[in-house]
C-alpha cells in the first residue's frame, strides 16, 4: 500500500454465479473456451478435469464448486481464466468474463466479517462499484487445495 | 580467465570426486597398481594446472599429496592414516575450491598444517626402510617398468612450475596455450588410456529446451499420424513415414543426451560411509548394484542430496557397532545396500541395511507428542502406519527415531525433494533386522509405448511395459469372470488371475451389476501378476509422459498424463496404484532386495491367502495356491449317501468334507465349496461363507492343537487359522494318502523335502504323500545331509532356498560334491523366483526350480524328475 495516493490494480472481471469477481491481471495468462475437458476419476471434487491447450495440459478448477456455489447446469457456457503457478498452468472455470477494470487500491475493502467462509478463504478484498460488488480473487489460495498434505 | 578458471574448477571438483572414491578403493586393494596410477595421475593434473593459474596454495598442497602418494607407489605400504590424511588434504583443496569459485581468488590462510603432517608422514613411512632415493631406485614390481619413463618428466614439470612462479611474470599471456599442452603430454606420458572421445560442456537449460520442442513434434508427429490414419490413401503417407522414423531416432537422441548413469550421484558415498564408519567405529560394507541404471540428469541431482542423507543415516544411526552386532548373532560388518532398477517406466532406488531398524514405539510417543494423530488411534495403526510418520513435516528433526544418538533424521526433507520430482518414497522396517527405503521416480518427459483403453467411458493409457498379454473375456467361453465372494477372478492357465475392474477403481462404473464380458489386460508390477478389467482396448500409441499436476499427484493411480495423437488429454494407468487398489503391496521387491531379512522374519514374502469362514466367526484361510476351484453349488443338488453328503461334480461323485460339527451343510440356495483335487479324485470342503482373496505374509505365530487346525496366524489385521488340507483330504477318501492303485508304479519313489518351516513341511508333505511319494523331511540342510550320511537314499530333493545357515544353493552344490549323491535331482522351491536365482539355481545344479505355492508345478517337476531317473 502506497502513501502516495494513486496506487492502482488492473483486474479481468468474471461472473460466476451472480456474483462479480476480479482476478489481478498479472496472474491472468489467457482467456479460452475449454473444450473436449479429459474428467479425472478420483480427482478431488473441485478439478473439473484436464485439457490441452496449444500443446500444454491445464488442470481446470471448478470455481463454483471452490467457492461452494450450486453447479452450473448441464450444457450452459463457460470459460476459462488461465493462470500459472509454480511451472503448471490452471484454468478457472467461471461462467462469463467481461471488462478489463482499473481500481484503485485505496477504495478496496477488507471481507466482511459476515462473508460467506467459503468465499472469504480465497478473497483478497472487496471493491464497490456503480450498484454492485467485486471480489477480488486471491489465487493462491484458490489453487491451495490442500491435497498435497493428503498422502501418507 | 573467468572462464578458464571456472573450467578448472569445475574439472578439479569433477577429479576429485573421482580421487575419493578411487582412494577408498585402494585402501581396500593396495596392490591394485591401476587405481594407483588413476589417483596419481588426477592429482598430479591438478598440482600442474594450479601452477599455471597462479594458485599457490592449492599447488603446495596437491604437491605435497602428491609426493606422499608417490611413496604409495614406490611400494611403501598404504596405511590407513596415510589414506586418512590424503583425503583430508583432498578435502582441503575442495575447499579452497569452492571459495575460488565463489570469489574468483584463492582465500587466505594457510595449509602449512596439513601439509606438514604430509611431510612428517611421508618421513615417517620411508624411516624403517633405506632412505628414500636408492629405495626409489630399487623401484617395485611391474608398474615401475612402465611408469619408469615419465619420471624425468614429472620433475621437470615441477621444476617449471617453480620456474613461473619465481620470475613473476605475467602469466596471462601463456595461460590458454601451455595448460591444454601440459594436459596433453601427462596424459601421454603416464600412458593411461583416456580415450579419445571428445565432449563440450552444454548447459541443462540447452538440453531442457531441444527436449520440449522434440516432445511437441512428436506430438505434432502423432497429430498427423491420426489424419493419415482416417484417409486411406494418400500421398502424405511416405513421407510422414519417414518423418515419423526421424523424429523417433531424434527423440531418442536427446533423451540420451539428458541420461546419466545413477552411479554419479553415488560417486561419492564409499568416502562417506568410510570415513563414517572410522568415526563411528563401526564395520561397513557398501554395496551398490545397478550404478550403470540410467536416469534424466535433473531427476539425478534431486536425489544425490536424499541418497547421501539416507546413507549416512543408515550409518550413523541403523547399524549398530561390531560389539552389539555380534552380541545379536549378526556379523560384525554391517551392511548398507544400494540398489537401482528399471521397472514399468520407473526408476526403483533402493536404499537398505541390517542394522537396528526403526523404532516403532518412539515413532508412535512422538506422532501423539506432535498431535499427528491422536493416542487413541494410533493404537490401531499397525508398524508400518506408524513408520510412514518418519515422512511427516517437521517430524524428525528433533529426538532420534532410529537410534540412541538423538540426532534428526531429516526425512520430510528427502520426502519433499522427491515430490518435487513426481516420485514417492516408502519405507519398510523390521526391528532389529533392517530398514529399507524405496524410492519410486517415474521417468519424467520420457516417452513410452502404451495402451490405450476404455474404462468408465473414459480413455486411458495404460504403458506397455508392464503389459503382459490381453485376453478377452466372454461369458461362457472358455476364459470367463469368475467370481469368489466379491472378488472377481480369472482362470488363466491353470493360475487364479485376481481381477480389478478398472471404472470400479476409479468409481466410475455406472452399471448396477459386474458384467461378465471385457477385456483382460494381464498386468504385471514385481513379482504380483493381476487383471485389469477394461471395456474397449483400442490401439497402442507412443505417449510422452508428462508428469500430472501437483494437485493430481496424490492419487496413486495416475503416473503421468499425455496428450493423444488427436489433441486430447488422457491420463496414464500406474499399474503400481492399481496394484496397491487390490489390496496388497508390492512387498516381494523387499524380499529380493534383501534375503537375509525374509531368513530372519521367516519370510517378508506374502502368500494369496483364500479367507473363509466355517463354523465360527473367526475367519479362517488356506493358501490360495492348494485350492483347485472355488464353486458354489445349489444345495438341492447335494445328495446323502452312505451317510455321507455328496455332489456330483464333472461327471464324478465328489464327496463333501465339513470343517468341523459346526459347519452345517446347507439345505437349501447356494453352498459355497472348496474344492481340493488330485488327479481324477476331488473332494470339496464345505465352508458358510467365502471372505476374500489377500495377499499377506504367512507367519503362524501359534500353532494348534485342533486337528485340521496348523495355527494362527494375523492375517489383514485379523488373527486367523490357517487350515491344514493334509488333515481332511482323508476325511474324503480313506485312503488318500495309501492308495496302492496310482498308475501302476512298481515302486513308490522317495522324497526327501528340506524346508525350515514347519508350516510347510507339514503343507507339503500330505500333498506329496497324496500324489504318491514316499515323503522323508528335514528341517535343515545339515539333518539332510546328515540323513544322506546314515546311509538313506531318495529318489528326488526338494528344497527351501531361503533357509538360515545353509541355504538351499548350498544344499544343492554339497549334494553334487557327495559321489553318492551327485545324480540325486534336486528341486528348488522358493517364493522369490528372480533370473538371477534361476540362474544361480542352474550354476549349482538345480534340476528344477518351482514357485512356493505352485503344488502343480511342483507335482509336474515331480513326475518329471522321476521319470527321468527311471529312464535313466
Amino acid at each position: 500500500m502506497s502513501d502516495t495516493g494513486h496506487s492502482s490494480n488492473e483486474y479481468v472481471t468474471a461472473m460466476i454465479g451472480d456474483q462479480l469477481f476480479g482476478l489481478p491481471i498479472q496472474r491472468v495468462q489467457d482467456v479460452f473456451v475449454p473444450e473436449r475437458i479429459t474428467r479425472v476419476p478420483l480427482a478431488p471434487a473441485e478439478i473439473a478435469g484436464v485439457l490441452n491447450l496449444r500443446g500444454r495440459i491445464v488442470t481446470l478448477i471448478e470455481m463454483r464448486r471452490r467457492l461452494g456455489l450450486e453447479d452450473r447446469a448441464p450444457g450452459a457456457a463457460c470459460m476459462a481464466v488461465g493462470v500459472e503457478a509454480r511451472g503448471e498452468s490452471y484454468g478457472l472455470l467461471i461462467d462469463s468474463v467481461g471488462e478489463v477494470l482499473k481500481l484503485d487500491d485505496e477504495t478496496r475493502q477488507p471481507n466482511p466479517i459476515n462473508l460467506d467462509p467459503r468465499l472469504a478463504r480465497v478473497s483478497a478484498g472487496i471493491h464497490r462499484l456503480d450498484g454492485q460488488l467485486l471480489m477480488i480473487v486471491d489465487v493462491e489460495r484458490v489453487l491451495d487445495l490442500g491435497t498435497s498434505a493428503a498422502a501418507a | 580467465m573467468d572462464d578458464l578458471l571456472r573450467e578448472f574448477v569445475t574439472e578439479t571438483n569433477e577429479s576429485l570426486d573421482v580421487v575419493d572414491v578411487e582412494l577408498v578403493r585402494f585402501e581396500q586393494d593396495p596392490n591394485n597398481a591401476q587405481i594407483l596410477a588413476n589417483v596419481f595421475r588426477l592429482v598430479h593434473t591438478i598440482k600442474g594446472t594450479c601452477g599455471f593459474l597462479s594458485l599457490p596454495r592449492l599447488e603446495a598442497l596437491a604437491h605435497a599429496a602428491e609426493t606422499l602418494m608417490g611413496k604409495f607407489r614406490d611400494g611403501v605400504p598404504a596405511t590407513r592414516e596415510a589414506v586418512t590424511l590424503i583425503l583430508a588434504a583432498i578435502d582441503r583443496i575442495k575447499h579452497i575450491l569452492e571459495s575460488l569459485d565463489r570469489e574468483q581468488r584463492e582465500p587466505d590462510g594457510t595449509d602449512e598444517d596439513l601439509i606438514v603432517e604430509l611431510q612428517a608422514m611421508v618421513e615417517r613411512l620411508l624411516s624403517p626402510q633405506t632412505p628414500a632415493e636408492p629405495h626409489l631406485a630399487v623401484g617395485t614390481l611391474t608398474p615401475q617398468t612402465l611408469e619408469r619413463p615419465l619420471r624425468p618428466g614429472e620433475d621437470s614439470l615441477d621444476d617449471l612450475e617453480r620456474a613461473f612462479r619465481a620470475t613473476e611474470v605475467d602469466p596471462i599471456a601463456r595461460r590458454p596455450k601451455p595448460a591444454p599442452a601440459e594436459a596433453i603430454a601427462k596424459d601421454d606420458d603416464l600412458g593411461t588410456a583416456k580415450n579419445g572421445k571428445q565432449s563440450i560442456r552444454v548447459t541443462v537449460d540447452t538440453l531442457e529446451h531441444l527436449m520440449t520442442m522434440v516432445s511437441e513434434l512428436v506430438l505434432t508427429r502423432n497429430q498427423l499420424l491420426e489424419i493419415v490414419r482416417r484417409h486411406e490413401d494418400s500421398e502424405f503417407k511416405t513421407p510422414l513415414q519417414r518423418l515419423s522414423n526421424v523424429t523417433a531416432e531424434l527423440q531418442e537422441g536427446v533423451m540420451k543426451t539428458r541420461m546419466q548413469p545413477i552411479g554419479n550421484a553415488w560417486q561419492k558415498l564409499p568416502r562417506i560411509v568410510r570415513d563414517l564408519a572410522g568415526e563411528l567405529g563401526k564395520q561397513i560394507d557398501l554395496e551398490m548394484q545397478g550404478a550403470d541404471t540410467e536416469l534424466d540428469r535433473q531427476v539425478l541431482d534431486m536425489i544425490k542430496d536424499p541418497l547421501t542423507h539416507m546413507v549416512r543415516n543408515s550409518a550413523d544411526h541403523g547399524l549398530e557397532s561390531p560389539e552389539e552386532r555380534r552380541a545379536l548373532g549378526k556379523p560384525p560388518h554391517g551392511r548398507i545396500r544400494l540398489s537401482a532398477y528399471h521397472q514399468g517406466g520407473f526408476i526403483i532406488i533402493q536404499i537398505a541395511d541390517d542394522g537396528r531398524g526403526l523404532n516403532t514405539e518412539r515413532i508412535k510417543a512422538k506422532a501423539i507428542a506432535q498431535g499427528l494423530i491422536a493416542e487413541i488411534d494410533a493404537e490401531k495403526l499397525t508398524e508400518a502406519q506408524i513408520h510412514k510418520f518418519i515422512f511427516a513435516p517437521g517430524f524428525s528433526t528433533a529426538a532420534a527415531i532410529t537410534s540412541i544418538s538423538g540426532r534428526g533424521v531429516g526425512m520430510d526433507v528427502v520426502r519433499n525433494n522427491i515430490d518435487q520430482i513426481g516420485g514417492t518414497i516408502d519405507v519398510k522396517s523390521v526391528s532389529g533386522v533392517g530398514l529399507s527405503f524405496t524410492i519410486k521416480i517415474p521417468l519424467t518427459l520420457a516417452i513410452v509405448a502404451a495402451l490405450i483403453v476404455e474404462a468408465g467411458g473414459d480413455r486411458f493409457a495404460i504403458p506397455q511395459l508392464s503389459v503382459v498379454e490381453l485376453v478377452r473375456a466372454r461369458g461362457g467361453s472358455e476364459h470367463r469372470i469368475e467370481r469368489i465372494k466379491d472378488t472377481p477372478v480369472l482362470r488363466l492357465r491353470n493360475k487364479l488371475l485376481p481381477l480389478a475392474r478398472l471404472s470400479r477403481l476409479l468409481g466410475t462404473d455406472t452399471r448396477k451389476s459386474e458384467v461378465e464380458n471385457g477385456y483382460i489386460v494381464v498386468t504385471q508390477v514385481g513379482t504380483q501378476t493381476f487383471g485389469i478389467v477394461v471395456d474397449a482396448v483400442f490401439h497402442t500409441e507412443e505417449i510422452v509422459v508428462k508428469p500430472t499436476s501437483s494437485k493430481l499427484r496424490h492419487i496413486a493411480m495416475y503416473s503421468g498424463n499425455t496428450i493423444l495423437g488427436d489433441g486430447s488429454v488422457i491420463m496414464i494407468i500406474d499399474p503400481n496404484g492399481v496394484a496397491q487398489a487390490l489390496g496388497s503391496t508390492v512387498t516381494a521387491q523387499m524380499a529380493d532386495a534383501d534375503s537375509t531379512q525374509a531368513k530372519h522374519t521367516g519370510g517378508e514374502q506374502t502368500t494369496s491367502l483364500l479367507v473363509f469362514r466355517a463354523g465360527s466367526t473367526q475367519p479362517k484361510a488356506v493358501p490360495l495356491s492348494l485350492v483347485t476351484r472355488l464353486e458354489e453349488i445349489d444345495a438341492r443338488t447335494i445328495e446323502l449317501s452312505n451317510g455321507r453328503h455328496m455332489v456330483q461334480y464333472r461327471g464324478h461323485l465328489m464327496p463333501l468334507v465339513s470343517m468341523d460339527e459346526h459347519v452345517r451343510v446347507k439345505g437349501e440356495g447356494a453352498q459355497p465349496l472348496l474344492v481340493f483335487s488330485d488327479g481324477v479324485r476331488s473332494m470339496a470342503l464345505v465352508v458358510d461363507e467365502i471372505v476374500d482373496i489377500v495377499e499377506d505374509n504367512l507367519d503362524i505365530q501359534v500353532a494348534s492343537d485342533n486337528p485340521g487346525v496348523l495355527g494362527s496366524a494375523i492375517v489383514k489385521g485379523q488373527a486367523t487359522e490357517i487350515i491344514d488340507v493334509g488333515h481332511f483330504l482323508p476325511l474324503a477318501f480313506e485312503d488318500w494318502f495309501r492308495r496302492k492303485e496310482l498308475p501302476a508304479r512298481a515302486a513308490r519313489h522317495t522324497v526327501l523335502l528340506v524346508d525350515d518351516s514347519p508350516f510347510f513341511r507339514n503343507m507339503l508333505a500330505p500333498v506329496l504323500q497324496a500324489a504318491g511319494y514316499e515323503v522323508t523331511s528335514a528341517a535343515s540342510a545339515q539333518e539332510a545331509l546328515a540323513m544322506i550320511a546314515d546311509g538313506l537314499r531318495f529318489d528326488v530333493a526338494i528344497t527351501d532356498i531361503e533357509m538360515p545357515e545353509m541355504d538351499g544353493f548350498a544344499f544343492a552344490e554339497s549334494l553334487r560334491r557327495d559321489e553318492r549323491t551327485a545324480e540325486l535331482p534336486v528341486i528348488g522351491l522358493s517364493s522369490v523366483i528372480s533370473t538371477e536365482a534361476l540362474e544361480r539355481g542352474r550354476q549349482v545344479g538345480l534340476h528344477d526350480y518351482v514357485a512356493k505355492f505352485d503344488r502343480q508345478g511342483l507335482i509336474a517337476a515331480l513326475k518329471e524328475q522321476t521319470d527321468v531317473s527311471r529312464a535313466a
